[in-house]
């Protein structure tokens, strides 16, 4: 028997580590990682729901698909970037990148 | 399949032309001269802007085979409204702004090369606000918000060569992500409540229970982070300080407005039944963001980033109009974005003429201003006190019908907190004005003449602050079309057909 609870569980535990992933880490690729943890969470959302609420459609599937390459997308861009700040700044650590504040 | 609805999309159709025109324009037209500098070509983009900008002020009917003041195409994934119309024009207008100013900046040797790439990404960002402004569907509003945020961290790191405009790329396209993912959220949860997508059903289906507040939650934030509402406002400053002037330009007028204009339609058509609790949240929000952003804006020395904190507290305002969530809202909404654009991009126009002639971008560097630049200093001077709200510029009628908007809904203490705020901004308005006019400098910057594009850029934006508030027209013709909320068909049909 497949529980709703279960699944939401585990997509609103993979969007808090996301959080703390994307508030903690160091190197820019593990905030990428992170963010894409957050993603990813709401995609379970859609399929699950999707698969045990409304069974009649398939909106949610079709939206987990669009945000799947959608954020492939701005995963592209945001690598694209790193590289830019490499050359420039020859590191990706975040906290090197403090130039700008205040 | 009915072909037909697509024409239904003229504007995006339009601006897609408009883009695939640019590109075959640059890569096959635009040859490299003998020196090997590429030949410089504002003009094309302008031309063609201003084309666009014709094109969606004729009225539809004059060339659709059929037509309707509301009309949707895809089964409601995409609506259109006189609204989003005038909406677009105004960004458009914007855009086309940015680009005369653009100029100097692309003229640059290591800017010649890429030149294209800055006006096909402005557009492709212009096309996915668009979308999301004629969004029906959260699946067609996610696209067009990430279609108008993805080119634009490209657009922000577009100094190579520069590492504060990585820096600031970075900052941007991480926060971007992120809030993107708790919309997304935001959204999952509003679709497992409802269990549909589209706008219309939604507002049928919310009853206000725990689930809908925590999608609203998500959704909202993730928004905010867009528009750069007070929590959600980190990244603003660093991102305006690190892009290049004419992309924070774009970023604080255009990419802002459409973003506050999507967040009234989606919170009053979607959110309807749950207009206690956006209102709750938007109160406290917009004190913060009004408040906060004043007393930053207070402590900078960058021009920069003193108007990233001016364009978040502008913000706060612009959003009084979401507040208030009636019809004279959403009038007074696009009427202040239209006056905000004219004055900020005014603002920015001077100031990135400025940086391109002389590189210095510091309050302190503006002393003296007026001793060798008069002309510059006055345009700066009429901008900045249309920002601030002084009676006979447009930027105090606009303050005004957003203020009469929310009092209208009850909103006194959050009207008074607002008009309070007026004021503390007023006094760091006046430090510029000061800077350029009062202190001395045995220094200032040198006198020199801008390029033809800044100067009609400048002419557009202070016909706009002089004009806009005095021709009562505008807002006239701007409430004639506001109907998108309350909707009375009969009305708006008489209204359209006599336009």
């Amino acid at each position: 028997m497949l529980h709703l609870e279960y699944f939401l569980i585990l997509s609103a535990l993979m969007l808090f580590i996301g959080i703390y992933g994307f508030l903690t880490r160091r190197s820019t690729l593990a905030v990428l990682i992170s963010v894409e943890l957050m993603l990813n969470a709401s995609d379970i959302n859609f399929a699950v729901f999707n698969r045990l609420l409304y069974p009649a459609g398939q909106e949610g599937y079709f939206f987990a698909l669009f945000s799947i390459a959608i954020s492939a997308a701005e995963t592209a861009v945001a690598i694209a970037i790193m590289i830019a700040i490499y050359r420039n700044v020859r590191s990706i650590q975040l906290n090197h990148l403090d130039t700008l504040k205040w | 399949m009915d072909y037909s609805q697509f024409l239904y999309m003229h504007e995006e159709l339009a601006l897609l032309l408009v883009i695939v025109v640019m590109f075959i324009y640059d890569l096959v037209v635009c040859t490299d001269r003998k020196d090997g500098k590429p030949v410089l070509n504002t003009a094309v983009p302008v031309v063609l802007m201003t084309l666009l900008t014709i094109f969606n002020a004729i009225p539809e009917c004059w060339y659709l085979p059929s037509c309707a003041p509301v009309e949707e195409a895809f089964g409601g994934m995409y609506q259109h409204t006189p609204m989003m119309t005038v909406m677009k024009t105004v960004l458009n207008i914007g855009t086309l702004i940015v680009f005369l100013m653009a100029h100097r900046y692309l003229s640059r040797d290591e800017n010649r090369v890429k030149q294209g790439e800055f006006y096909i990404l402005t557009m492709s960002t212009l096309l996915g606000m668009y979308f999301m402004i004629s969004a029906g569907h959260f699946l067609m509003f996610f696209i067009g918000l990430e279609l108008a945020s993805v080119p634009m961290t490209a657009l922000v790191a577009y100094d190579k060569w520069r590492a504060t405009s990585a820096e600031a790329g970075a900052k941007y396209i991480l926060v971007a992500l992120f809030s993107s993912s708790l919309l997304l959220y935001g959204v999952s949860m509003i679709y497992g409540a409802t269990g549909t997508l589209y706008f219309d059903d939604i507002a049928a289906r919310l009853d206000g229970n725990l689930l809908n507040i925590l999608g609203l939650v998500f959704f909202f934030t993730g928004l905010a982070f867009k528009i750069s509402l007070v929590p959600f406002h980190l990244w603003t400053a660093d991102v305006y300080e690190g892009a290049p002037t004419v992309v924070t330009s774009y970023l604080s007028v255009i990419s802002k407005g459409s973003a506050a204009f999507v967040l009234l339609t989606i919170l009053v058509k979607v959110f309807a039944p749950m207009i206690q609790q956006w209102q709750d949240i938007l109160f406290w929000i917009i004190i913060l963001s009004i408040t906060l952003a004043n007393i930053f804006a207070l402590r900078q020395n960058n021009i920069k980033r003193f108007m990233a904190f001016s364009a978040i507290s502008q913000a706060g305002y612009l959003v009084l109009g979401v507040i208030a969530g009636t019809a004279q809202g959403m009038t007074s909404l696009v009427f202040y974005l239209l006056v905000y654009l004219a004055a900020n991009l005014g603002a920015f126009a001077v100031i990135n003429s400025i940086e391109q002639n002389s590189g210095k971008i510091n309050i302190s560097d503006y002393n003296g201003l007026y001793q060798t630049n008069p002309k510059l200093s006055f345009l700066m001077t009429l901008c900045l006190f249309s920002l601030a709200g002084i009676p006979p510029f447009a930027g105090f009628f606009s303050k005004f019908f957003v203020f009469m908007a929310a009092f209208h809904q009850g909103f006194h203490l959050l009207v008074f907190i607002a008009l309070v705020n007026t004021i503390i901004s007023l006094y760091y308005y006046l430090i510029i004005v000061k800077a350029m006019y009062i202190n001395p400098n045995d220094a200032p910057i040198a006198t020199f003449r801008s390029d033809g594009y800044t100067r009609c850029a400048l002419f557009l934006c202070t016909a706009g602050v002089l004009l806009l508030g005095i021709a009562s027209c505008v807002y006239d013709s701007i409430d004639a079309l506001s109907y998108g909320i309350d909707v009375q068909l009969p009305s708006v049909i008489s209204s359209c057909c006599g336009l």
